[in-house]
């Protein structure tokens, strides 16, 4: 499956989703009550040891960071025309510890392992109306079709592209758009002419 | 909840991911991040599948994010995408795309009211919860969040535009909608 | 077998099928029409994902209208377009979908899963994404996601439209060896060689019930 899971064998790789997801809640939300530069410098340096430790590289921390380059500079910038450099330090620091430690929980996580734990900790949900198979349902049907509608997605740029309205966000949105309403009703009869029952 | 809204929600939350693909447009060299296609997706749920079936699209395509699939423009996705200074902005898509659906079943056709109904869902209420958030992570003040996201509401204006023209294109492709 | 009686099916004031009474006994069907003819609509009637908007349609006694659900269980149905009727990323996740519907034990999944993997050379492909496979493997999966639920019949609307001569051809060899009675709604009347019956579609009605030998070339002209 398309997913950004990074296989490995390390202690963080075999420990199971849910618990790794609360402890990087917890750490993530102590990060943000704690106000000292040392404190937020020693996380990051925390953070970047535990990537050592997933077998994962500094090359690979870094990645994770480059998307933000543009707004690390604007923050760092304005804070420090703002506030001086020990808080634009301060600020930057922290949004990085954070981004790289989500990501460690990303890189060292199945997709697939995550969706379980997901489904199974709906089933907590179910007093309020929720139930966890139409959600598990609604979950492969999106993770079928996003490679399709890609793929529908790239063809009607083409499309266009040879009558020069590549540009165009219109001219790629609406077919598109229509293409999935028309997959919809199909995709929907598909389904139930397979057996299943949305009341069970 | 019927199969078929079920694969609304779906199929809305992969449309979104599709549109990711649209190349972002750059307006300001590396200063700002640039802009992208995708929150047209949190547009059309809304004003397209409604406001349940589009807010409950919008939340299965933010938690696929969360679990880390590459679904954000730029093969961006993961916890991280939260703890980032946008991350505000992919948190109300959810919430954008309900107010949008409940705006647009009340206000009806007339492109002005469709356009208003999605403006308010995809840039009023997309701004005040994205913004704060940004100040919050960056600690700026929030005077200087809202600078900064000046610079995206002409492109975000153009969205709407272009949420007007599908959705009343679509209505007339599919009038039983 | 297959019994219809006096249906009449119309969306709105579109009338798509006038007054159809047959019944089919036969182990091979085909249906030929034009575009917009009915075919489709009938095809979908036979499994009840179209309920007639009068008469009845039975199936082994089983009224589509009132047994829905055992209905599905007999007659399985296979689209056009596979990519609208593989509704989960890989390929045995695909496959258990139907068995799962109809909850068969995770063993007796997994030993189908096999079997029917094996039968259509796709072992291989087994954790595959669905998305990755070529047309002709598509179509396959689509038909194996159906087979897997043992249906006692198998309607399919347009099976071959999008694919090559030698993926049809490969479709063609799996319905021939099927032990089902097969319905199949087709424009590609090579298929339907070595049939029981045909029922021509023109305007909501049948024109011809015959022999393909009679049916056939009684559509060519028609439609010349």
């Amino acid at each position: 499956m398309l997913d950004l899971y990074r296989p490995g064998t390390s202690p963080l790789h075999s420990l199971s989703p849910g618990p790794k997801i609360l402890v990087m809640m917890a750490a993530g939300t102590a990060l943000f009550l704690v106000e000292s530069l040392p404190l937020v410098l020693g996380a990051l340096l925390l953070t970047l040891a535990l990537y050592r430790l997933a077998g994962l590289t500094l090359g690979d921390a870094l990645v994770q960071l480059r998307p933000l380059a543009p707004i690390f500079v604007i923050f760092l910038a304005l804070q420090y025309w703002l506030s001086g450099p020990v808080l634009a330090a301060f600020v930057v620091l922290r949004l990085a510890a954070l981004i790289l430690l989500a990501s460690l929980v990303t890189l060292t996580t199945r997709a697939s392992d995550m969706i379980d734990t997901i489904t199974r900790a709906l089933a907590l949900l179910r007093p309020l109306g929720v139930n966890p198979a139409k959600v598990g349902l609604a979950i492969s049907l999106a993770l079928r079709f996003i490679p399709v509608l890609g793929q529908i997605t790239t063809d009607v740029r083409e499309a266009q592209k040879t009558r020069g309205l590549e540009r165009s966000v219109i001219a790629t949105a609406l077919p598109v758009a229509i293409r999935t309403l028309k997959m919809a009703d199909d995709i929907a009869d598909a389904i139930e002419a397979r057996g299943y029952d949305p009341r069970a | 909840m019927d199969t078929r809204s079920i694969v609304y929600i779906a199929l809305f939350a992969a449309l979104t991911a599709a549109l990711g693909l649209v190349p972002p447009i750059s307006f300001a060299g590396l200063a700002l991040p640039p802009i992208t296609a995708q929150s047209l997706g949190v547009m059309l749920a809304g004003a397209i599948a409604g406001a349940r079936r589009g807010g409950l699209a919008m939340l299965l395509f933010v938690a696929l994010v969360a679990i880390g699939l590459p679904l954000l423009s730029g093969g961006r996705g993961g916890f991280g995408i939260f703890a980032g200074a946008s991350g505000g902005f992919v948190v109300a898509w959810p919430i954008c795309a309900a107010v949008i659906g409940w705006l647009v079943g009340r206000a009806e056709t007339s492109p002005l009211r469709l356009a208003v109904a999605i403006a308010i869902g995809g840039i009023l209420v997309m701004y005040a919860i994205g913004i704060p958030w940004m100040a919050v992570v960056a600690k700026l003040p929030l005077s200087k969040a809202v600078m900064i996201m000046l610079a995206y509401v002409p492109g975000d204006l153009v969205k709407v535009a272009i949420a007007v023209i599908v959705t009343r294109g679509i209505r007339r492709a599919y009038p039983a909608l | 077998m297959i019994e219809i009686e006096t249906v009449r099916l119309a969306y709105g004031d579109r009338t798509v099928l006038h007054d159809i009474s047959l019944s089919l006994t036969e182990r091979r069907i085909g249906i030929i029409g034009a575009n917009g003819s009915g075919k489709s609509s009938f095809a979908r009637l036979l499994n009840g994902l179209v309920l007639p908007s009068s008469g009845s349609v039975r199936i082994d006694g089983l009224d589509t209208r009132a047994k829905g659900k055992e209905v599905r269980r007999k007659v399985g149905f296979v689209f056009q377009n596979p990519d609208n009727q593989i509704v989960f990323p890989t390929v045995a996740e695909d496959l258990a979908f139907g068995m799962k519907n109809l909850r068969l034990p995770k063993d007796e999944i997994a030993r189908k899963t096999d079997a029917i993997l094996a039968r259509y050379d796709l072992s291989d492909l087994r954790d595959h994404p669905a998305h990755l496979l070529s047309g002709g493997q598509k179509q396959l999966l689509a038909i194996s996601g159906v087979l897997v639920m043992d249906p006692a019949y198998l309607v399919l609307d347009e099976p071959t439209t999008l694919l090559d001569l030698r993926n049809t051809r490969r479709i063609a060899a799996a319905l021939e060896a099927l032990a089902q009675t097969v319905i199949l709604a087709t424009h590609d009347l090579d298929l339907l060689e070595g049939f029981d019956r045909v029922l021509v579609f023109d305007e909501g009605r049948i024109v011809a019930d015959d022999t393909p030998a009679a049916a056939l070339p009684f559509y060519v002209e028609r439609m010349a």
